[in-house]
This record gives structure tokens, sequence and C-alpha cells, in this order.
């Protein structure tokens, strides 16, 4: 099975976020990225469908930032054949565009079935797979925490609310937002991620900034702090009654 | 017992049906032991593996006479230890994909002992190495080796913010590239005293107090990276070159006399595997600087306290120094020095060596406490209400396990550098 997997960049907390001046997105000149971690677990699906039945797994990323390189490196270490760098500075993209960017790209590629993160950091409504599904028209399941290759195509597994979840069977090609693989992505030692600096798997594609989209941020704001918070202090047996107390004032707990 | 070769053929043994010497009964029948017994009957594939390592060689040295076990800190507090490793794999255990991969702190107290010089120094970093190509790390140092290739420190910390430390610092900690000059004293800080709390209140003592003695000195800042050692036992070897390579680049581009660390483990990197590679600097630990300034230190308040003091394994016995550590202590006006029972060359480990201070919650499942609690059971079990400590991962170590084993308020861990800055009537914290 031939597998398109498209892995973004989001920004990195473990930096200082700040609002850029325009107040409209983070102020990316000192932002650096990590790989989204949904798209983490959609390479690892990925993965594991290439060590059942075979085929061939294609990373794209957009970007210019070096930890792109980064991303795309540590997928062709942990097994994927080929990684295109969409390299476009693309800046902060809205779903439509990144999946218009992501589509194009596609264009180039053979593949039975595409993956990747359901949601990211940067894009919690989740709609880069779905979107991608219907400009490719193809069919398209979100939310996925496990696959299975079968003779039709791909056994899915989709998580619903309160632990339900449901089998699918899909026939390809499809798309599959994922929100957990099999397993925890796996570890890639540094050596083979310096191998695979070292060799050819990595190809640059020219890749056009697309229209911003339909969706416009007009503004970014940090939490406001608010008072009300009660920090109880004391001992475990004071803090434990002030609890039940809080708790019974609330309606939560009755009864003596 | 199939495929046998005999070496004794029962046929050509001449039994006598009874013999009888000086009046007792010495026939054979009752006692001969002319039949074949199986000695060796093994599957020996995974232990031919880690001898064909490179490292891992002297593995298959060991005649099992079990002088490790009695030494080995894991075992104290677990079943574990190299004589029973070796064992195990005899019979059968994949040690590449096993839980006592993880479980060596690397401290070499067994290979102190070792009549055979089986090192457990290098088998466990070959093996490991091995384990970690093949994806099979425990989650938790997983996450470390991610976020020290990424980050270049164990913690996840912003790489920029390794000098926010010295923010409201009542000295100046000045960074190397600032000051475009050669200096004295390049002080390499490391990762837990640039950003662990504990750990920063300890630099904020030396830094103090080298400023009080007036050393001309400085730190990379930024520039500095984890020093790989810890990474290197854990059997990280690529992540190891590459930050090797990192900072023999930024330390390179500079000029000092002497490179002054905090942590006994980039002490022991500085020393032993840097040089190699191209890193090749006079290197100090910062209880050997300070203890030949003990004068100049004017040592002058009364603390008060009854201190024993943990000798870091990679200052210890990887390292040979014992003295100067105890110098300074003996040196702390109003003080008694009392010893715990495995001190200097048999000195317990405090379990964070060789990937332990990110395997706690792997090893917990193997051992009945964790090293570090069973440390400070012997620190209060010798009367003292300080631990003094000199490396960085210990601080916060012993204090978790001093709350852990209930007993918070009777025993304050303090690095080395915080009690003689006290001493020194410097502020502290």
């Amino acid at each position: 099975m031939n597998i398109a997997v498209l892995m973004r960049p989001v920004p990195d907390p473990v930096e200082e976020l700040e609002i850029s001046p325009d107040g409209a997105d983070l102020d990316r000149d000192y932002l650096g990225y990590v790989v989204n971690e949904f798209d983490e677990h959609a390479l690892e699906e990925g993965l594991l469908i290439k060590e059942q039945v075979g085929g061939t797994i294609t990373v794209l990323a957009p970007g210019s930032a070096d930890e792109i390189d980064d991303i795309l490196y540590t997928a062709l270490a942990k097994g994927a054949d080929r990684a295109v760098k969409l390299g476009t500075d693309v800046g902060p993209l809205s779903a439509h565009a990144l999946a218009r960017l992501f589509t194009d790209a596609l264009s180039d590629i053979d593949f039975d079935l595409v993956l990747t993160g359901v949601q990211a950091a940067d894009e919690l409504d989740g709609q880069v797979s779905v979107l991608v599904a219907s400009m490719l028209r193809l069919p398209h399941i979100s939310v996925v925490t496990a696959t299975e290759p079968i003779a039709a195509g791909v056994r899915v597994t989709k998580e619903f609310w309160a632990g339900i979840t449901a089998d699918y069977e899909v026939t390809l090609p499809a798309v599959l937002g994922v929100q957990a693989a099999r397993q925890a992505p796996r570890y890639v030692a540094i050596s083979r991620i310096r191998q695979a600096q070292q060799g050819e798997g990595l190809v640059e594609a020219d890749a056009v900034p697309p229209e911003r989209g339909s969706v416009r941020i007009t503004a970014v704001r940090l939490p406001e702090a608010e008072d009300g918070a009660e920090m109880l202090g004391g001992d475990a047996e004071a803090a434990a009654e002030r609890i039940i107390e809080i708790l019974r004032a609330a309606g939560v707990v009755q009864g003596g | 017992m199939t495929d046998i070769n005999p070496k004794v053929d029962p046929s050509q043994v001449l039994e006598i049906e009874q013999i009888t010497l000086e009046g007792m009964d010495i026939s054979g029948h009752w006692n001969r032991m002319f039949e074949q017994r199986v000695i060796f009957d093994y599957d020996l594939t995974t232990m031919d593996r880690i001898i064909d390592l490179p490292g891992g060689e002297s593995f298959g040295w060991c005649y099992q006479c079990s002088q490790c076990i009695a030494v080995c800190p894991v075992d104290h507090v677990g079943s574990y230890g190299p004589r029973k490793l070796y064992r195990d794999v005899q019979v059968g255990a994949n040690l590449f994909d096993h839980p006592d991969l993880w479980l060596c702190t690397t401290c070499a107290n067994c290979l102190r002992v070792c009549p055979k010089e089986v090192n457990m120094l290098e088998i466990m970093p070959a093996v490991r190495a091995e384990a970690v190509l093949a994806g099979d790390v425990p989650a938790e140092l997983q996450d470390v080796f991610e976020k020290t290739a990424r980050y270049g420190n164990p913690l996840g910390q912003n790489p920029k913010r390794r000098m926010a430390w010295t923010r409201g610092l009542d000295v100046e900690v000045p960074v190397i590239a600032d000051l475009g000059r050669k200096v004295d004293v390049l002080w390499w800080v490391s990762d837990y005293p640039s950003y662990h709390p504990r750990g920063i209140e300890a630099s904020k003592s030396l830094a103090r107090i080298l400023h009080h003695l007036e050393v001309d000195f400085a730190v990379l800042g930024a520039e500095e990276r984890h020093d790989g050692d810890s990474m290197l036992r854990a059997g990280e070897q690529g992540l190891f070159e590459m930050l090797a390579e990192q900072n023999i680049a930024a330390l390179n581009t500079y000029e000092f006399d002497v490179l002054l660390t905090t942590d006994p483990h980039a002490y022991n990197a500085f020393l032993h595997e840097y040089p190699q590679r191209g890193g090749s600097y006079p290197v100090v630990h910062y209880t050997q600087f300070l203890a030949d300034k003990i004068e100049a230190m004017g040592l002058s308040e009364d603390l008060g306290s009854k201190i024993t003091f943990h000798d870091p394994c990679y200052l210890g016995r990887h390292n040979g120094e014992y003295e100067a550590p105890r110098d300074l202590i003996r040196a702390l006006p109003g003080t008694e020095f009392v010893e715990m029972w495995r001190i200097r060359e048999n000195g317990y480990c405090c379990g964070g060596g060789g990937g332990g201070m990110w395997l706690d919650g792997h090893a917990a499942g193997h051992q009945r406490m964790r090293l570090s609690e069973k440390r400070v059971l012997e620190a209060v079990e010798s009367g003292a209400d300080t631990l003094c400590v000199a490396c960085p991962y210990e601080v916060s170590r012993f204090e978790d396990a001093v709350k852990s084993t209930n007993n918070d308020g009777r025993l304050a861990v303090l690095d080395i550098a915080e009690l003689l800055a006290s001493a020194m009537g410097l502020p502290t914290g």
C-alpha cells in the first residue's frame, strides 16, 4: 500500500509565545516549531501498515524553517521512503489554505491512502483532513485510533464520545484523520537521523503559497487571569474538610 | 541432554565390586560418578551477540564469583547485578529487550571488585546502543532523548533561557561571547544548575563564591548544551556524538585557561570522551577548584550542623577524587563531619547515573525502593542533619527521597557550594 502522510509544524510552546504587533497572530519572528503531535501518530500508523503489507511512505510537510528538515529527516529515519518539503514561506495558513497546499502537492504523488493528524495545536477544529478529502473527492474518516489493512481496503476504528468506537471498512484511495496510532510513536536513534541527513530521501518541491482561505483570524489574546481561585493551605485534614465544604456548597455532595 | 560427546566411555571403566580400606567401604557402586552429566547445554545466541559487540567482549569473562553482587547498589534494593545478568543471559534471557537492561547506573563499583575485569561500563552502553537503534527504549528515557536532541538539555527547557537563572542575581555572570576576550576560568554550568530550582540555588552560591574569590570567569550561556555523558551511558551514542560536536565547536571558539565543571558527569566527559573528538581542555571540578582556595574563602560563620557527604560516582570511583570535597567540609566552621558506612571507593550510588536520572518510573517496577531513598536512610542513620552533595543530579533526587522516606525536617540536602556560601556569610538562594 502506498501511503502519503501529511505533516505540519506547529509553534513550540517551549518558546515564550508572544503576540505579533498587529494582534492577529503569534510573533513568528521569534518562534520555534515542532512537529504536530497528531501527525507523528499518523506517521506511526503508516509505518505499522507498511510493516504489515509493504508499500511506500511519502511524507509531505510545508514551510521553510529549519525545523521542517528535522521533521522530514526524522520521518525518513523512522522508515518513510521519500520526504517532500513544500518549500514555501507559508506563514500562518488557514485550514483551507493548508488543505489546498497539500492537495496540490498530492497530485504528483502515487498514493492509496492519505494519513494526517486529526487536528493540531493551532488548528483544534480539525478541518485539514476532511478538506483534503473533499478537494480530492475521496472517502474520509477522522478521529481514527487504529487501522487494519484488508483485501477491500482498510478497516478503520473511529473514536466517538464516552468510550464508544465504531469500525468502518473503507475502499481506497481514502483520507484518514488520525487521533492516535495503535502504539506510541517509535523512537529513532539520532545516528539514524544523521544517516538520513546524508541520504537523498528529502526532495524540495516548489509550492505556491495559496490563498488565505475563507477564515481570517482578527485577534489573538492571552488567556485572561481571573480571580476566584482559592488556594487550600494547611494540613491535609484541614484541606480535605474545606474541599468537602466547597463541594457541599456547590451541591455536589449531600448529607453529612 | 543430546549431542554430548562422552568424555568417559563407561565400558572402559573398571569397577571393582567391593573395596574396603582401613575398615571403610569405599566401593564405587554407591558413590560412583561415571555417568554423563550435562554441564553446558545452553542457547548462547544472546551471549555471543553481546560478546561480539565492541565493548561487550568482557561479558564472557564472568566466572560467577558474585563479588559484584555484594557491591551492586541496585541489588541492595532489588535482585540484579552483573553476575545475575550473566546467568540470566546464559539460560536464555534476551538482554537486548529486557527490563534489566535499564537498571545499571554505571556506578563502577562492580568493576572495582571484579577479578576478571568484566566491564559493565562498556557492556551496558554497548547493549543499550543496540536497543536504542531498534527503538526499544523505555518511554520516559525516549522522552528525555528527544528533548535533549531538540533543546540541548534533558529537562526540555528553552535553550535561549539558559541564562535565566542569573536574573536578579546580586553578582554578575558574564557570557564569554559578550566579553570578547580570554578568561581564566570558563564555568561549565550544566543543565540542572541552570534550570532546576534547587540546582539554580547552588549555582547562585557558586557564582557568589567565584566573585568573592575575584576569579576572572565567564560562562558559555546559550551556546552550552548537555555534556552528553549520561546519554552515552544510556546507549544514545549518536546523540552523544552530536552534543560533543556542538559543544566542542562552541568551546574551541573561545580562549580560557581552565574549564570549571559543576557536574561530575561533564567532568568525566571532558576528561575521557571529548579529547579524542578534538576537545582537549584543562578541566577541574568545582570542589577541586575551591579546595585550593580554602584560606581565601574566609569561612567564618558557624553553621552548627552535623554533615555527612555523598561521594558522586563520577567524581569518586570514576575519577579518583575523594579528598577535595572532604577538605572543604572539614573547613566549614562550627560543623561536625560524620561519614556514612559506604563511602569513597565503596560509595553508594544515588541512582542517577547511566540514564537512571530519567528511569525512576521504569526502575520502580524492579526495585523495592529507589537508590536515593536507600542512601538517604543511610545518611539519617549516620546521625547527620545535613547531607552534603557535589553533583547536580543529587539535590533533587535526595530531597525527594527525604520526603518519601518520611524524613522531612530531619535531613537537609545541600550542595557543597551552598554550605560554603553560608559559611562565607554570602547570601544563599
